[in-house]
């Protein structure tokens, strides 16, 4: 079936069955790697995707619910502005180890911030609960977010 | 927040932060086949056939039969075959692999493949030796005198790693190597393992570390296995190879953190001294040895954690049971005698109806005493600054007073702990014999090898920094990859917290040697090899004499509330202290001690895996519950300075040290909140109820 939908600004029409998962399409059919797969099973949050600025769980959307829609994946956001703020505070604050869950973690910072640019500490542990993190303990996460926001991106 | 004036930028921040690192599943391969493991589903049998059904062409099965040369996976012992054979020891040991282009068909094709069995009968408990260890100090017929003896046991569960990565390896053939593409922690215990059971020379095996998704230890040995399996496929098949491990199954069949028993006696003479204690650690291993045995001397050599006792004696078991085989996980069998003994010293206090915290300061290790083993601990201890620090810091000594109180539903607890870095002893110099290679080019560029593999612990980056600031030349003159072994030496396994203590050592002694002898326009090279300290001496077989080169030291205080309702404890409050040498690089070293607590806490009240007839019933994340942002208070910690002589700058180890504390600091607070001593860990409210409905 094709399905067209728009990838980081970028329109595309895939020939694909419509219960692939949203998570192969962007790994195995368009090649952008940096959305992971920690689990499969909507977990851990390593897939996260932006479709229409929300975040949601790649490895458990089928590419059928995103046809027409936007869908941000990091490779889209780096290019943005916000990104390089988020970025540095990330660096700034050490919040990026083995990495893996990073992207997912910038694109729901990036998501929050949209909609609530100064957060509270808990709404930020809220926010990025769906995300697991096994090397930070998610401390400098967190001040990384908060970092980001007081940066005060007009976002 | 703090600012970190002594840290530079991680130097792979944005390739991770902008989705560009590129993982093993990120490697492009098209016409990489896959392998899906066909795993035992008996947990003790003999392994009479195996029906295959006819496979399409281009699928391959591959088993046993098809072994070159040794069916061993090159771990410690030697006794964990690459493919069952005659015999199945766990439930989802390796029986073959179905190997073939489309993954789903493999997956089809595995489902049809049968093992004969005829069963034989299981052992799950610790019943069975497979190692035993003991060793005294002092006088131990001393205990025969006592006027009391108290006694007590404790038990840790299993822990699962959940690298947020699950296993990955890709294989293939190039200029006449088979070349190695993996998550992993070490780069030459897979290449080991390949020449092991190929039968084949070092050259024709090349290991290239891609990013790696954390690995904690779990990435230490088990990649040595897929590598093994997968090397006996491509002599065969001659093409390129996926092993990827969804999360179910990376969970269910990949190794985990040793459950213990720990016994502790203390005996007191009629004013109520101690005369010594008696210790023994009995931990799980699972069906093969693998690497037990070391883990199970770290937990005996831990066994004392930060006091000095008379007279001890020691002793330890591990266990062989027909499960998934336990292998190393950050801490390394010392969280779980640690935690042993942190709460039994405490217990100990009571019963002899003295303040608990003035018996532990009483036979609180101080410089130069003996440790248990009849070493010495020689550098300046400063364990009363760090716990002072963190009283300081967390206002402990109100709060222990306030939370006194019956009923008061919340408790605070602090934890104090070591670390031994490097290997056991003198395996520095005798096993591992590290080697670091470094060269300069006619432009004064310096590019230098080690084998340590960057699992976000940041080593890649401290690495660096100890050579730059060594050398005195800008940061972008200093090369450093991550280890393929076509190019670098090796410089030993990431693993045992010896990266900064003992590479960062030696990269700061080779770049200071090419400094000595460094020329302009020249091409120089340096292979500088590892000497320990002349001081450590150890003698394996008597566990006697100094058995690490260094350590690091901890405080951990933590504070927990209990909902009376549902039993659930909750995190308020974490405040840590270490002393870590010099810290390199502050802001790394704090990533560290955030991480580490976090997963020693998941470990002390959240992650409950449990095996039912020799299989696990957490089988996904949906039912192993890890530590999420909501589960964690925010967390504080200083380091306090005392640079050590023989490491980079005065560093020592840090990974390890900041998962030891976490659990006994964080039972000892239950303990007060509920008023009921507390034996076991995972504490659910399962645990918390069944003890708060109990008479002490
Ligand atoms: S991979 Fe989608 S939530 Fe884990
Ligand atoms: S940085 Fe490793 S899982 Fe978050």
């Amino acid at each position: 079936m094709k399905i067209s939908f728009t990838i980081n600004n970028n329109k595309v029409t895939l020939d694909v069955d419509p219960s692939m998962r949203l998570l192969d399409v962007i790994r195995n059919e368009l090649h952008l790697t940096g959305t992971k797969e920690g689990c499969g099973e909507g977990e851990c949050g390593a897939c996260t995707v932006l479709v229409k600025g929300e975040p949601v769980n790649s490895c458990l959307t089928p590419i059928i619910n995103v046809a027409d829609r936007d869908v941000m994946t990091i490779e889209g956001l780096r290019e943005t502005k916000e990104y390089r703020i988020i970025a540095d505070a990330f660096a700034d604050r050490g919040g990026s180890q083995c990495g893996f869950c990073t992207p997912g973690m910038i694109l729901v910072t990036y998501a929050l911030l949209k909609k609530n640019p100064h957060p509270s500490e808990e709404e930020i542990r809220f926010a990025l609960s769906g995300n697991l993190c096994r090397c930070t303990g998610y401390q400098a996460i967190i001040d990384a977010v908060k970092v980001a926001s007081e940066k005060g991106i007009k976002l | 927040m703090k600012k970190f004036d002594t840290s530079v930028t991680k130097v792979d921040n944005e390739e991770k932060m902008a989705g560009l690192a590129i993982f093993t599943g990120d490697i492009r391969m098209d016409n990489a086949y896959f392998a899906i493991n066909v795993r035992s589903e008996k947990a003790h049998a003999k392994l009479k056939g195996i029906e295959v059904p006819k496979l399409p062409k281009n699928y391959y099965f591959i088993s046993a039969k098809d072994i070159v040369k040794e069916n061993v996976v090159n771990i410690i012992a030697s006794d964990w075959p690459v493919f069952a054979d005659k015999k199945v020891n766990y439930i989802g040991e390796t029986i073959g692999l179905i190997i073939g282009p489309d993954k789903e068909k493999c997956i089809d094709l595995s489902k049809q493949v049968k093992g004969i069995y005829e069963d034989l009968e299981p052992v799950f408990d610790m019943r069975n030796s497979y190692v035993h260890k003991e060793f005294t100090k002092g006088d131990v017929s001393l205990f025969k005198d006592a006027a009391k003896v108290f006694s007590e046991e404790f038990t840790t569960g299993y822990q699962e790693q959940i690298y947020l990565e699950p296993q990955a390896m890709l294989m293939y053939l190039e200029n006449d190597q088979i070349v190695v593409k993996a998550s992993m922690q070490c780069p030459f215990y897979i290449h080991k393992a390949i020449c092991r059971t190929l039968g084949v020379t070092e050259d024709k095996v090349r290991v290239i570390q891609p990013a790696v998704g954390g690995a904690f230890g779990g990435k230490e040995h088990y990649p040595s296995l897929m590598a093994a399996q997968l090397a006996t496929a491509i002599v065969k098949i001659k093409k390129p190879i996926k092993m990827f491990f969804d999360r179910r199954e990376d969970i269910t069949y990949t190794t985990k953190r040793h459950p213990s028993k720990t016994e502790i006696s203390a005996y007191m003479d009629k004013k109520d001294n101690i005369i010594g204690v008696k210790i023994h650690v009995g931990i799980d291993g699972g069906a093969y040895i693998g690497c037990s045995m070391v883990v199970l001397s770290r937990a005996l050599i831990a066994a004392t954690n930060t006091y000095t006792f008379p007279n001890v004696a020691i002793s330890g078991d591990a266990y062989c049971t027909n499960k998934v085989p336990s292998a190393a996980f950050r801490g390394f069998g010392s969280p779980q005698s640690i935690f042993a003994m942190e709460l039994f010293i405490n217990h100990l206090a009571d019963y002899l109806k003295v303040d608990r915290m003035a018996l532990r300061m009483k036979y609180l290790v101080k410089t130069n005493d003996v440790t248990s083993t009849s070493g010495i601990f020689r550098d300046p201890i400063i364990l009363e600054p760090l716990i002072e620090k963190a009283m300081e810091m967390s206002d402990y000594k109100r709060k222990v007073k306030l939370y006194s109180k019956p009923g008061s539903l919340r408790g605070i607890g602090l934890s104090m702990f070591l670390h031994g870095c490097g290997f056991t002893g003198s395996g520095e110099s005798d096993l591992i014999k590290a080697k670091l290679r470094i060269k300069k080019d006619k432009n004064g560029i310096v590019t230098f090898y080690t084998s340590q593999v960057d699992f976000g612990q940041g080593n890649r980056t401290t690495l660096k920094r100890i050579v730059v600031d060594t050398l005195g030349i800008p940061e972008d003159h200093v090369i450093y990859g991550a280890p393929d072994t076509n190019e670098t030496l090796s410089t030993g396994p990431t693993a045992a917290s010896r990266t900064i203590i003992i590479v960062g050592g030696l990269a700061a002694k080779a770049a200071q040697h090419l400094k000595a002898i460094w020329k302009d326009g020249e091409e120089q090279e340096i292979v500088e090899p590892y000497v320990g300290p002349s001081y450590i001496k150890w003698d394996e077989a008597t566990m006697q004499g100094d058995a690490y080169p260094g350590y690091a030291w901890g405080v951990n205080v933590v504070e927990v509330s209990v909902n009376p309702i549902t039993y659930e404890a909750t995190v308020e409050g974490c405040w840590s202290t270490y002393d870590v040498g010099h810290a390199i690089d502050e802001r790394i070293l704090l990533g560290q001690a955030d991480g580490g607590l976090a997963q020693a806490l998941g470990w002390a009240y959240l992650e409950k895996e449990v095996a039912e007839d020799g299989m696990f019933k957490q089988k996904a994340l949906a039912d192993y519950a890890i530590p999420t942002s909501m589960d964690l208070p925010p967390m504080e910690t200083e380091i306090i300075d005392n640079p050590f002589k023989y490491g980079a700058f005065g560093a020592k180890g840090a990974g390890e040290l900041t998962f030891v504390g976490g659990a006994p600091a964080f039972a000892l607070a239950l303990e007060q909140a509920i008023k009921h001593k507390v034996h076991n860990i995972p504490a659910t409210p399962e645990y918390i109820m069944e003890l708060m409905n109990h008479e002490d």
